[in-house]
């Protein structure tokens, strides 16, 4: 099976949905001629033309706001904010309109489209090339929010998501584009050639949106993580020791709860990891559910790690991003009682 | 300390205590500009963009280059106009009472905007679409929509298409061109490009039509319109109603310093005409010559109808509170319905007493649907639609935790 790097799946799996689709648009800002600032969509231009993949002007509002009007007439735009740090003015028009449509209108019009945005922290690209903002997104009623670990995942993903009837959020953990990321911050990281995720498939294959991966059987304790955090969740397991059951959520809404509880029922014992700040965060929502599905099998507080309740900082990225030594604190913590 | 730097705070022309007073606002004579090649250009459109194309005369006289771009308009048509006119003022003024006596929850009155919609409407063919505003109303009354939808929509009944989700007034309906309306002002301003793109990509040969009103040009998303219409040119037109009020808000708090909003889309590179919306013929002529510039494929146009908001914001509003009770009466465009109505006479071709006739004829068809519709289910009278609706349509397929709740509910 080829290796691909999370970039190179997502831009494989924009060529075949061009390819399958004649109604798929792929636009953004720098998307088109350049190819993204990631390079995600290089070549697609080229292949299929100004009319299906093309630049626009730096405001996100108008992308989003023509999307939702090009999908209500029948088109499946996939369109791109550079970071998802920049979402902010396109707020509006997701969670107003897009998410909205089907429901107000009484099913008359719909909204197939995509947001993909680049999100996450640990590349030094403080307050506004850092964030996580996933909960802004999974309190929104209408929306679904998927975001993948590994470039097999993120095709599979990314296929489901433009093949979708509804608006989803599809979030990049950008630190994961070129390899997968395990917190050691030397400068030694691995790229997916290097690495068996990196294993892709050719062609059309979809990954079920609202399906949690297992990504480490344990017995002990489980860890809910997505996104960077699932490699940060390995190295703290291998670290400590701890024979914990890793679950790679990726869909946030809809939430895969039967994978959860089966796994919490099995180990009594449960920590959440995420990038983004604490209060009021969708580490929040995991321990409310949990704390509703799961009570009786519980065997010691849930824990929770997480980015502090700070805006992402610069010069001191480490202390702030959730890395292996904490989550290992908090196994031992959640295996203490 | 020096008062030098003084700001501006754009005042209206008359408070609650004031006589009306619109002498500041510069009403050119019918007749005066001339119809522009279907190609025309922003840079070439400025006359258009700040003076006023009318058709109408003070007699309600036709005049004018505009009136012969028209001609084909027969008395027929203009009669169709003037009924379409008098059945959205009818519908009005049913609901506005349904709203009094508590019957449903929230009404918004269009009454002095009627010819806009109305005239416009006439001009597009199906599966154009419109993305409108909540005081568009008008556009559904000339697409001949069923009365009994429009009202179960107000009402939140069975016969509402909308099974009672949305707030009176946020119309929805695919087949007659009026897209899902939504409370957020602005966002579908720049949806009716997108839409219009689609179409472009498409070749289906359809239009869109984006409308705003004059405070909501303020938004972020009338920009984001007129920036992205401008940069990929697909078949679109974007309204702007300019009624001078948004709520208690006096439009030059939306203007500021500049002329008139038409301009404004000349500097996105949008060629904008301003039209007397309160004429009928005018809102007719303008309106032909944008759908078929828009269709055969010259690219946006804006237009700035130039009108006044007669009645209250909404059922929710007392403009007595923010300025003069009779300042509809000085509104120097009139009424639309009169200068329509004083046009056919002056043609032979109406009279007063059969204008009388054609209102009550009106108003009984519109009370008779009401009745109807009231009997499936009032505010006072409910026959509420099933709670589990509000889970439909969420999304396609109803996922595990919706399913969840719905059981909590009870259903």
């Amino acid at each position: 099976m080829p290796r691909m790097t999370m970039i190179e799946a997502l831009r494989d799996a924009m060529d075949i949905m061009l390819a399958r689709d004649p109604g798929v648009l792929v636009f953004g800002e720098d998307v088109g001629y350049f190819g993204g600032v990631f390079r995600c969509t290089a070549g697609l231009q080229a292949k299929y033309g100004e009319e299906r993949v093309f630049d626009t002007p730096i405001n996100e509002s108008a992308i989003v706001g023509m999307a939702v009007g090009m999908a209500a007439q029948g088109m499946r735009p996939c369109v791109e904010v550079q970071f998802a740090d920049y979402v902010y003015p396109a707020y509006d028009q997701i969670t107003q309109e897009a998410a909205r449509l089907r429901h107000r209108s009484n099913e008359m019009f719909t909204c197939p489209l995509v947001v993909r945005m680049p999100t996450g922290g640990g590349i030094f690209g403080g307050q506004t090339h850092s964030q996580s903002p996933e909960a802004l997104f999974t309190h929104v009623a209408g929306l679904k929010v998927v975001i993948p670990s590994t470039p097999y995942d993120a095709k599979g993903l990314l296929i489901a998501a433009i093949e979708d009837p509804d608006p989803v959020i599809f979030l990049e953990p950008k630190r994961l584009y070129n390899g997968p990321f395990y917190g050691d911050h030397s400068g030694k990281s691995v790229g997916w050639r290097q690495h068996p995720a990196g294993e892709v498939p050719e062609g059309h294959y979809s990954i079920g949106i609202g399906k949690a991966d297992i990504r480490r059987e344990g017995a002990e304790v489980t860890i809910l993580a997505y996104g960077t955090m699932v490699y940060i969740a390995e190295a703290a397991v291998e670290q400590s020791g701890i024979d914990a059951e890793i679950i790679d959520l990726r869909s946030l809404l809809p939430l895969d709860l039967e994978t959860i509880k089966t796994s919490i029922e099995k180990t009594g014992r449960c920590v959440v990891v995420r990038e983004a700040t604490r209060t009021s965060g969708f580490g929040g929502e995991l321990i409310a559910e949990i704390q509703e599905a799961c009570f009786w099998h519980l065997k010691s507080p849930l824990q929770r790690v997480t980015g502090w309740d700070a805006p992402y900082p610069h010069a001191t990225e480490w202390d702030y991003f959730p890395g292996p030594d904490r989550v290992a604190r908090a196994l031992q913590t959640a295996m203490e009682d | 300390m020096t008062k030098a730097l003084k700001l501006t705070y754009p005042p209206p022309p008359a408070r609650p205590d004031d006589m009306p007073d619109f002498s500041a606002i510069e009403i050119p004579p019918a007749g005066a500009l001339q119809v522009p090649p279907l190609d025309l250009e922003a840079t070439h459109s400025r006359d258009y963009a700040n003076g006023l194309i009318r058709v109408l005369d003070d007699e309600g006289k036709a005049v004018g280059p505009w009136a012969d771009y028209i001609a084909d308009l027969d008395v027929s048509a203009l009669l169709q106009g003037l009924r379409d006119m008098l059945k959205m003022r009818a519908v009005d003024k049913r609901l506005l009472n349904a709203q009094r006596q508590g019957k449903t929850s929230f009404y918004l009155q269009c009454t002095g905007e009627e010819a806009i919609g109305c005239g416009f409407q006439r001009q597009l063919v199906k599966g154009d679409m419109n993305f409108p505003t909540y005081r568009q109303q008008s556009l559904l009354i000339a697409a001949e929509y069923p009365l009994c939808d429009l009202m179960g929509q107000i009402y939140s009944n069975e016969r509402d298409p909308l099974e009672g989700r949305q707030l009176p007034i946020m119309h929805s309906s695919r087949d007659y061109g009026f897209f899902s309306i939504s409370g957020n002002l602005g966002t579908q301003y720049i949806q009716a490009v997108g839409w219009a793109m689609a179409n472009a990509l498409s070749g289906n040969g359809q239009i869109a039509a984006g409308w705003i009103g004059d405070g909501a040009t303020a938004s972020n998303d009338f920009h984001a319109a007129l920036l992205s219409a401008s940069v990929y040119r697909p078949p679109v037109i974007l309204n702007i109603v300019n009624n001078q009020w948004a709520i208690s808000t006096y439009t030059g708090v939306a203007t500021g310093g500049s002329r008139t909003y038409a301009s404004r889309a000349r500097g996105y590179g949008i060629p904008a005409l301003r039209v007397d919306g309160n004429d009928y013929l005018a809102v007719a002529a303008v309106s032909k010559w944008a759908v078929e510039r828009t269709r055969s494929g010259h690219g946006p146009v804006a237009i700035e109808w130039f009108t006044y908001r007669v009645a209250a914001h909404s059922t929710s509003d007392d403009p007595s509170a923010y300025r003069p009770k009779d300042e509809a009466k000085a509104w120097p465009l009139g009424d639309p319905v009169e200068r329509l109505k004083a046009h056919l006479i002056l043609q032979g071709a109406w009279s007063e007493a059969r204008h009388v006739q054609a209102e009550a004829e009106i108003l009984d068809q519109v009370t008779a649907v009401q009745k109807d519709v009231e009997a499936h289910g009032t505010f006072v009278t409910p026959k509420p639609t099933s709670p589990a609706t509000i889970f439909k349509g969420v999304y396609a397929e109803m996922p595990e935790h919706l399913r969840r709740q719905r059981q909590e509910m009870g259903y």
